[in-house]
């Protein structure tokens, strides 16, 4: 069977009564990769922490779909064993919680009970996707993101990636802050999840990271909408001209979420 | 409800049941004096804690005659999980209520001079030790009404020695078990550690019934030589209907350190004192507390480290969870005396709430009399972050689980400090059990 489908249908989000996402439209397939661009503040993670449950988030209209099934339904939790996976553009901390113990409830919630993984297989898999990623392997004794530097955290990410294998994941500023080093194995290790049965929506403000994951569509996100939708060459028109030429195209004057087309 | 302050026990009971215990003159005589005292004193003031109301005097029975265990095998199964059954040459003492029911000392131990036996058997053959030490360095009986009321009718406890230069790495164990409703519990366990010895200690109290009224009141004095290092755990489990008072108190010689690891997980309501006094240049006193509090309970838990010494260091970290309509009350207390030049006073205190009605305080305290030290403190109270639990749960984690899953976490830094890895364990399960 080939992937899943992530379908969103003019999503309206809003945050303490504000409406921030005015009718986003998108599907994302297995086997695609997505990327939304866009300026600061224009609904980007708005979108992503919609689609996972943030409780701040309040969709008050539209739809979210995972192969039909209502995303909207479900608890956060379930829409992650459901196949829906974020990698999180400030990941909390949590104290006391190993980093592997946190991975291994992950799996075992998904496996359910009675169907726990070994420990040792466990432990085989945690350190193998950790010597992938080039991370050091002392990571997994520590408290979950606690004291992880900001390429750690989003390296610690990847790595959850990698172990939970989900089949739609959204990385929301998966490459700010990496130096070309770490950008490099973030990009690795999300060419490693590319196939028909992963499907991955990109959000970032930087063509660079997309000369290592080449999308399959590139969206431009403002006003809390998507604007824009093509190939790879969109991210290279932003790259060079900025997004004024876009704006003066689409005639936006200010492309923050508070204005009106 | 009425309190009642006159005793139950008069100087007739007390003496006889000294004789019948064979205590030594001076042993009988300590407590009549502070029997005598106890009138004229007041009660403790724990503070942000009313407790006249608290029933610390009123009681049926001074001791229970218990069954001792013949071996460890006979053990019931609650306390069967806090030792290990088939370990050889272990050093564990097991007290029932007031009866000394089981005592194994390594052959090691013994060759090395260390003693550990119950506290009745060291004041008769042991007396120089115990009139050195018992009450006489870190808590003297007329501190106040309950340490008097303590003096005169203490009823059970250990005595553990460690000459000096003996360095201990197994660590010794005391479980004190509480079976009988009738039972009262006035427990005295007193530490000295020599010059340059090392002691790590692990004591539980746990009940395995739900009383009616009773009355713990619990001493604990650590004597710690120069340079010696002495680790002390103590998982604390007593059952509802015990009013608790429970005062720790540890004293540091020159360059010795005293290293507190407490998980008070009492069910009835608690007066807790832990009080670590550094006064040797060079010491220091590191205490962590973990509490869990529930139901109805009060729990009032007061760490205290006091530099008399220079160049101390004083550490204190207190997390606690609170639940239901339970209150927990941290008193934190840096005190740092004239002359303790180059110390440093640190303390940090967290209260996590998991319910609407439950009520959490931290008090931070900082009493210092010297101006060339270092000091700071951090004191929290709040709830279970939702965006942590968010986070959790987005990889999967079902609710109930996140939240285990930081509170266990938010416990932890506690709980690992444990000495005995079982005994972790078994906080580790007292926990799960009182927070689910
Ligand atoms: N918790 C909140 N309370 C109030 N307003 C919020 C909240 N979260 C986001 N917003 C507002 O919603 C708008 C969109 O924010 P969002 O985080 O989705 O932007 P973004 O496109 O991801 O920006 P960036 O590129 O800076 O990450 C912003 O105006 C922001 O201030
Ligand atoms: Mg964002």
């Amino acid at each position: 069977m080939a992937g899943s489908t992530l379908t969103i249908k003019d999503l309206h989000v809003a945050i303490d009564g504000k409406e921030i996402l005015k009718g986003v439209n998108i599907e994302i397939k297995g086997g695609e990769i997505h990327a939304i661009m866009g300026p600061n503040g224009t609904g980007k993670s708005t979108l992503s922490s919609a689609i996972m449950g943030h409780p701040k988030y309040e969709v008050t209209s539209g739809s979210i779909t995972l192969d039909g099934e209502n995303v909207l339904e479900m608890e956060v939790d379930e829409r992650a064993r459901a196949g829906l996976f974020l990698a999180m553009q400030y990941p909390s901390e949590i104290t006391g919680v190993t980093n592997a113990d946190f991975l291994r409830s992950a799996i075992n919630a998904r496996r359910g009970e009675g169907n726990e993984i070994s420990l040792m297989k466990f432990i085989r898999e945690m350190d193998k996707k950790m010597e992938f990623l080039e991370m050091d392997l002392d990571m997994a004794q520590r408290y979950l993101n606690e004291g992880f530097s900001g390429g750690e955290k989003k390296r610690n990410e990847i790595l959850q990636l990698m172990m939970l294998q989900p089949k739609i994941a959204i990385l929301d500023e998966i490459d700010s802050g990496l130096d070309i080093d770490a950008l490099k194995v973030v990009s690795k290790g999300v060419n490693e999840m590319r196939g028909e049965n992963f499907g991955c929506l990109i959000i970032t403000h930087y063509q660079r990271l997309l000369n290592y994951i080449t999308p399959d569509y590139v969206h431009v996100m403002m006003q809390g909408r998507i604007v824009k939708s093509g190939g790879p060459e969109l991210a290279q028109r932003l790259e060079a001209e900025g997004y004024e030429g876009l704006k003066k195209e689409l005639g936006i004057e200010d492309e923050t979420v508070g204005q009106e087309a | 409800m009425t309190t009642e302050t006159k005793l139950p026990f008069d100087k007739e009971y007390v003496s006889s049941f000294s004789k019948e215990m064979s205590e030594p003159a001076w042993f009988a005589e300590f407590r009549m004096k502070a029997l005598e005292q106890f009138d004229e004193l007041p009660m403790p003031k724990p503070d942000k804690t009313k407790i006249d109301k608290w029933n610390f005097t009123q009681f049926q029975q001074h001791t229970v005659k218990s069954a001792p265990y013949s071996s460890l095998a006979e053990l019931p199964e609650a306390i069967k999980a806090l030792v290990e059954t088939d370990a050889k040459n272990q050093t564990l003492y097991i007290q029932r209520n007031q009866t000394p029911a089981f005592l194994s000392v390594s052959e090691d131990l013994k060759a090395k001079g260390v003693i550990f036996t119950d506290l009745f058997t060291a004041v008769r053959e042991h007396g120089d030790l115990l009139k050195k030490y018992y009450m006489t360095q870190a808590i003297n009986a007329d501190e106040h009404r309950l340490t008097a009321l303590h003096a005169a009718l203490v009823n059970g406890g250990a005595f553990l020695y460690v000459p000096k230069n003996v360095e201990i790495t197994e660590p010794i164990q005391a479980v004190f078990v509480h079976d009988d409703p009738q039972a009262n519990l006035f427990n005295h366990v007193l530490v000295v550690a020599e010059d340059n010895s090392a002691v790590p200690y692990v004591e539980n109290y746990i009940s395995t019934l739900e009383a009616s009224a009773t009355v713990a009141n619990i001493i604990t004095e650590v004597i710690a030589g120069t340079n010696a290092r002495v680790q002390y755990g103590a998982v604390d489990s007593l059952e509802k209907g015990m009013t608790i008072y429970v005062n720790r108190r540890g004293v540091a010689g020159r360059d010795a350190r005293i290293e507190w690891a407490l998980g008070l997980m009492n069910e009835g309501n608690t007066i807790s004192d832990n009080t670590t006094n550094l006064l040797g240049d060079g010491s220091t006193g590191d205490t962590k507390t973990v509490v869990v509090g529930r139901g109805e309970q009060t729990g009032n838990y007061t760490t205290k480290v006091v530099h008399f010494g220079r160049h101390t260091l004083g550490n204190i970290l207190n997390h606690g969870v609170v639940k239901d309509s339970a209150t927990l009350i941290f008193n934190g207390i840096g005190k740092i005396e004239h002359g303790a030049s180059k110390s440093d006073a640190e303390q940090t205190s967290r209260v996590l709430m998991l319910s609407e009605k439950a009520r959490g305080d931290a008090n931070p305290m900082l009493l210092i009399d010297e101006d060339d030290v270092m000091a700071g403190h951090a004191a929290s109270v709040g709830r279970v972050d939702p965006i942590q639990l968010y986070y959790l749960m987005s990889r999967g984690i079902p609710k109930t689980e996140a939240e285990r899953l930081v509170i266990h976490g938010f416990l932890a830094p506690v709980v690992n400090e444990l000495p005995i890895e079982h005994v972790k364990v078994q906080l580790t399960e007292v926990i799960e059990r009182k927070v689910r």
